[in-house]
């Protein structure tokens, strides 16, 4: 075997964002070694992305919130299929992530006096999600990033993992490369957290950046741990839509808490026709409720903008359908309308959303405090991943651990906006306690010499081939079909096939040819990454087809309402014996008076 | 549809040269857009850096037409398509491959600057208070992207090359951030002027004309940071006078 470059660490932990900086800062803080791998440079990862904010019930703004109602404000949107213990310890610890935050320097905007400020957003029932304008995720990335770096943290900038190692069951290294110069690195560790996001680029039209290939995802499946809820990808309802170069990237939720409203061509506020029965006692029936909701109108209820993220998303898609949205095939998004209502409207959009206002000017020609923005759903978070312990955040491999959007459970059916950065945070530091005590009672083990060399020659061999594909083509023909057929309306006889055109990519990215030296080559970095891709698209697949029914973020033509039995269920995906996929079905565990009583109590 | 020529800047550390590329150009397209192009369709190994298209990583820093540019924030529309579009790497760092440079000296910058320091908590519950008006300035300071184009204009790093001597720009609202920031207690002045150079920045302002998130670096952050360096260093006692009192106006006790 090759001489590769081997670095041991007590913990390593895999994807840089932000819970994988907060699991290394907490790694760190007990006492024990930690190696921190980035696809990319440190602070731009998607976490950076996040506009919004943080959700946690501080009770800064609005006194009568508290861990109770995030608690069951998360269940409602995740529609009872979360793990329930999951969103019970993030509503709980979601407050002392953030106030940490600020003692690690973070500069939230504050209330009159002087406390962290706090904005609405759907499904919050209270003002709720701290933030710094609309750039929140970099106020995050950034501080956990500034706070890192003191805490001696070897960090592996622009690294790629391509396989874990075990040891028996165990999981005890990481084998990948550094970009720069195509070098094959071996990674030996006690305990391993994957924080490695999400799986966004296999749509063809996301909010993700070209890292989201599912890769923590697909290294956990590939290893023998579990996925769970596969099946619940989320749309966010609001991407841009034009001009073409610009389609997908995300237009914060803020808009929609800070007033702004949906309408179609027709001038309609469309999200008014159609409210779910579990929401109708704490939505505006009419405009001025809404608007009173957005200027903090305690007696008032939340306008329908501010619905989950999954029913927006659809009557989005209806009223496009329907032949009622905007010229370039999406609807309306309009701020601009409250200077009906504020005198210095055009000042507080551009103070409350400064980077809204600066994207939509610099890339589409739109000045949203003049004119309406045309929007229309983006892939933009998977719900599911690895399935953990909810208190420690290992997988069923031991000393595999998981945490943010790679780890599923907390989110259930559909994630509320403002709850990704607090999971990151709050289970980011608890996959890193936990794998620092792993490591703590563990020894390295034996990393598998055979694994290695298997990973490293199918890594080189696309530099070899005869072969004519091109590994950007296979991406994007893989984008069209995920996108058209298992997207945000799905159904059987679309979805099928998909399983079996998913044979013909494996052969297809077995296939392609890269062009180049391994120094810095793009294209044989999305080679590589085609292989995760493909993962979890069966992954998504296989668990949409066995959810027959329509809950959150999957809707089922074929099966168009919610069915009380599958209601108690989660789709797991595993690897068989034989290499191949299964998926199963299994009961949720249920849950403790006390917590069904918190539920009831908030109705 | 309409074309446009790049010439786009190919080699590594040992050298190389300008490729002649030829793309349609759409409706609202960016540089990075047209550069992924010809990337997925005629140079796959063509490397260049980029993550969130929407000017908010930092990532995609070049020179395009020889200015520094986030490639994903540059409109083909602002540029002539009569003649051909350069697009090559930042000049201040060196060159890794094609349109990437080692930015690794800043992040190595950034570990020797003291971190923050807060002083004790407000209230009970162990949180602090800060007004609005307070934070403004040090949050304009936090909107960098850390895209490190005033660094690959600020003269002193790409023309004389003094990284060890200089933090630049980047650095300099970085500290500022956190001498400003109204819960901090550390002191960072005494570097500022020995290890971190800020003496050798002449006010040019070239770097808050390049950056994309328009911070007024020079008058906003290194003026007033000059400004202590000379309270502190020529007149200590003073110096002393005003920190406590500007403490005391902040309710420090
Ligand atoms: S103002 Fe100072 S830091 Fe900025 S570019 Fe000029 S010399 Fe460099
Ligand atoms: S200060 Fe501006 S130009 Fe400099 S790194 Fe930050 S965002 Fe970029
Ligand atoms: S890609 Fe993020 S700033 Fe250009």
């Amino acid at each position: 075997m090759p001489d590769y470059e081997t670095f041991e660490r007590d913990v390593l932990v895999i994807g840089a964002g932000g819970a994988g900086l907060r699991a290394a800062i907490e790694a760190s803080a007990a006492g024990v070694s930690v190696g921190l791998v980035c696809k990319s440079l440190l602070g731009k990862a998607h976490t950076v992305m996040a506009e919004g904010g943080i959700a946690a019930a501080l009770a800064n703004v609005d006194e009568r919130d508290n861990w109770k109602v995030h608690f069951s404000d998360t269940m409602r949107g995740g529609q009872y299929v979360n793990n329930w213990r999951m969103a019970e310890l993030h509503a709980r610890e979601a407050p002392d992530r953030v106030r940490e935050l600020e003692a690690w320097g973070a500069v939230f905007d504050r209330t009159k006096d002087g406390r962290i400020l706090q904005r609405n957003f759907g499904g919050h029932k209270y003002a709720r999600l701290a933030h710094v304008g609309d750039r929140t995720g970099l106020e995050m990335i950034r501080t956990l990033q500034d706070h890192g770096i003191h805490q001696g943290i070897d960090v592996y900038m622009e690294h790629t993992i391509l396989s874990l190692l075990k040891d028996g069951d165990r999981v005890v290294g990481a084998f990948g490369y550094e970009r720069e110069r195509g070098r094959f690195k071996i990674f030996r560790a006690k305990a391993i957290v994957l924080a490695t996001g999400g799986i966004g680029r296999a749509y063809k039209i996301t909010s993700n950046s070209w890292e989201y290939t599912g890769d923590g995802h697909s290294l956990a499946y590939d290893a023998g741990a579990e996925l769970i809820d596969m099946e619940f990808v989320q749309f966010h309802p609001t991407g841009m839509v034009w001009p073409p170069s610009v389609s997908g990237i995300l237009v914060t939720e803020g808009v929609r808490g800070d007033g702004g409203i949906l309408t179609n061509k027709e001038g309609r506020r469309f999200m008014f026709d159609d409210i779910p029965a579990s929401y109708k006692a704490q939505t505006a029936d009419n405009e001025e409720e809404g608007w009173r909701y957005c200027q903090g109108d305690k007696n008032a209820r939340r306008p329908p903008e501010l619905l989950t993220r999954d029913h927006v998303s659809r009557c989005i898609v209806r009223e496009i359908k329907e032949g009622r949205g905007s010229p370039h095939g999406g609807v309306f998004l309009d701020i601009s309308w409250i200077k009906q209502k504020l005198p210095n409207s055009a000042e507080y959009i551009k103070r409350k959303l400064p980077s809204m206002y600066h994207q939509f000017k610099q890339l589409a020609d739109i000045d949203i405090t003049e004119q309406a923005m045309e929007v229309g759903p983006t892939t933009h978070y998977i719900m599911g991943g690895v399935r953990v312990d909810p208190d420690t955040q290992m997988s069923r491999l031991p000393g595999l651990f998981a945490a943010g959007e790679c780890a599923a459970g907390i989110n259930g059916a559909n994630r509320l906006g403002g709850n990704s950065l607090s999971d990151l945070l709050v289970f980011g530091k608890r996959a890193g306690e936990f794998a620092a005590k792993f490591a703590k009672e563990n020894s390295l083990g034996e990393v598998d010499n055979d694994k290695i060399e298997t990973t490293a020659r199918e890594a080189l061999a696309a530099f070899e081939r005869a072969g004519n594909e091109n590994p950007y083509q296979v991406q994007h023909d893989l984008q069209e079909i995920m996108q058209h057929s298992v997207g945000i309306v799905r159904n059987e006889n679309e979805m099928k096939p998909v399983l079996d055109r998913l044979k013909e990519f494996r052969d297809r990215a077995n296939g392609v040819r890269v062009i180049g030296n391994r120094e810095f080559n793009p294209g044989w970095h999305t080679a590589l990454d085609l292989k995760n891709l493909l993962t979890v698209s069966e992954a998504i697949a296989c668990a949409a087809l066995e959810r027959k029914e329509s809950r959150g973020a999957q809707f089922r033509e074929d099966y168009p309402n919610k069915d009380e039995a599958l209601g108690k269920v989660n789709t797991i995906v595993s690897k068989a014996a034989d290499g191949s996929m299964q998926v199963r079905l299994e009961p949720i565990q249920e849950m403790p008076d006390n917590l069904k009583q918190v539920i009831e109590e908030n109705r | 549809m309409k074309t446009a020529t790049f010439k786009i800047w190919r080699g590594d550390a040992k050298g190389g040269e300008f490729h002649d590329y030829t793309t349609e150009i759409s409706e609202g397209m960016v540089v990075l857009d047209a550069v992924n192009h010809i990337q997925a369709t005629q140079a796959n190994d063509l490397a260049c850096r980029w993550n969130c298209k929407a000017g908010k990583c930092g990532s995609c820093s070049a020179e395009v037409n020889g200015m520094p540019k986030l490639m994903c924030m540059t409109r083909m529309s602002e540029l002539p398509l009569d003649r051909p579009i350069t697009v090559e790497p930042m000049k201040a760092f060196p060159v890794l491959r094609d349109l990437i440079t080692d930015v690794s000296w800043n992040f190595r910058v950034k570990k020797k600057i003291k971190k923050f320091k807060p002083r004790p908590p407000d209230a009970p519950d162990g949180t602090w208070r800060m007004q609005q008006e307070d934070i403004d300035r040090v949050q304009e300071f936090r909107k960098c992207i850390e895209c490190f184009l005033c660094q690959d204009v600020c003269h002193v790093l790409r023309d004389h090359q003094m990284h060890e001597q200089f933090i630049g720009p980047r650095f300099l609202i970085h500290v500022a951030a956190l001498e400003m920031h109204p819960l901090d207690t550390e002191n960072r002045i005494d570097e500022l002027r020995n290890t971190q150079g800020i003496g050798y920045c002449n006010i040019t302002k070239c770097c808050t004309k390049v950056c994309p998130e328009s911070i007024e670096i020079t008058d906003n952050g290194i003026i007033p940071l000059k400004e202590r360096v000379v309270d502190e260093f020529y007149d200590p006692f003073g110096w002393i006078w005003r920190t406590l009192k500007r403490l005391s106006d902040k309710g420090l006790k």
